[in-house]
């Protein structure tokens, strides 16, 4: 039963999805991909792309590799059990968040999580650009996008609609 | 059923106002919409304070999943309650998630003609630019680098390099980054 396997393996996911689905991206390739051969890597990647073009949260990717593994039902299951776990636990707890806000333990596990989510969403960049088997000119993109983007202000979709253009013309 | 107002916020959503406001959130951004949510919730409708939207969006940047989700249900909830914690989750993501599955249509009708494929794959390559832009910001953020940078490349050594399952590469590496947090932050 390929939906359920699927909304089971994407809710444990949820729980250490620090970063958001973003920071997933590695371990979503790692158990779709290489684990379970739900999908190829092209796929993959077109599936990123298509979820980087699309309006809307992060969390959309998730949807999009749902979609291909198992249709409707699938792109539901994997949105719901990323989402679900963690919806449950904040309603349970915001009224409990001031009396636990501020305290040592709560600092150090927000300080502790972000160098983690740094290495995870570095390693999901790295990623794309592996299952891509980006070329020379593929990189240079990768790079001007980097510059770019540290440097000015853009609207993302600026990025977007250069990359799908040069994509289009056959150049990366 | 009204109750007296006790917050200092002016405003008090129904469900469709919720399920509305979240739906434009939902549609009005590329790559993240927290920042859209942001100036809805406290500039546009006034819903909460700065204060108010700082306090509540700790918890939902402390638990881990999609932080505008978490903020969705937390807002839903606030108004609305159990009801309001579904909707306003459901509005953020029924319209982008329409949009994705229509794209993912086409994907699956066109998605393997050559000019199709080249565009994803000019869009992936600025995608995954985009990607190390976010990690060198984020980066550039943490303080207290020589401690916590070396926790980033183990991070990225076990899950990039070695593809270990990252549920046990993430326990792990909270109980070293975060304890040594906890250790810094007593020393203060």
């Amino acid at each position: 039963m390929i939906v359920l396997q699927l909304f089971l393996e994407f809710a444990l996911l949820s729980f250490v999805a620090f970063g958001g689905a973003t920071a997933l991206l590695p371990e979503m390739h790692r158990v779709v991909v290489e684990n379970h051969h739900w999908l190829d890597d092209t796929t993959f990647t077109h599936l990123y792309a298509i979820a980087q073009a699309a309006p809307g949260p992060n969390v959309l990717v998730v949807t999009l590799i749902g979609w291909k593994v198992a249709g409707l039902a699938g792109a539901l299951a994997a949105t719901i059990a990323m989402c679900l776990p963690m919806s449950v636990l904040i309603y349970l707890l915001i009224d409990r968040w001031e009396s636990f806000a501020g305290k040592r333990w709560q600092k150090a596990i927000s300080i502790g999580v972000s160098p983690l989510a740094v290495g995870l969403i570095f390693s999901g960049a790295t990623l794309i650009a592996q299952a891509a088997q980006f070329g020379w000119a593929a990189w240079l993109l990768v790079a001007a996008t980097v510059a770019a983007n540290l440097r000015f202000k853009l609207h993302p979709l600026w990025y977007i609609g250069v990359g799908a253009l040069l994509g289009l013309l056959g150049l990366v | 059923m009204s109750e007296p107002q006790t917050t200092p916020s002016k405003k008090r959503p129904d469900l469709r106002a919720l399920f509305l406001a979240f739906s434009s959130v939902g549609l009005s951004g590329f790559g993240g919409v927290l920042p859209f949510a942001r100036r809805m919730l406290v500039e546009e409708r006034q819903w909460m304070t700065a204060e108010e939207f700082n306090a509540q969006l700790g918890l939902c940047q402390f638990l881990p999943g999609p932080n505008v989700v978490n903020l969705a249900v937390v807002v839903g909830k606030r108004y609305q309650g159990a009801l309001g914690a579904i909707v306003a989750p459901v509005g953020l993501l029924a319209g982008p998630l329409a949009i994705v599955l229509l794209l993912a249509l086409l994907y699956d009708a066109y998605g393997s003609l050559p000019v199709a494929q080249g565009m994803l794959r000019g869009i992936a390559a600025v995608g995954s630019g985009l990607l190390f832009a976010m990690a060198w910001r984020m980066g550039a953020a943490i303080k207290d680098k020589p401690w916590f940078l070396p926790f980033t490349a183990l991070v990225v050594i076990a899950i990039a390099g070695l593809r270990w399952p990252m549920p046990w590469v993430m326990v792990a590496g909270l109980a070293l980054s975060g304890g040594v947090a906890f250790w810094r932050l007593g020393k203060k």
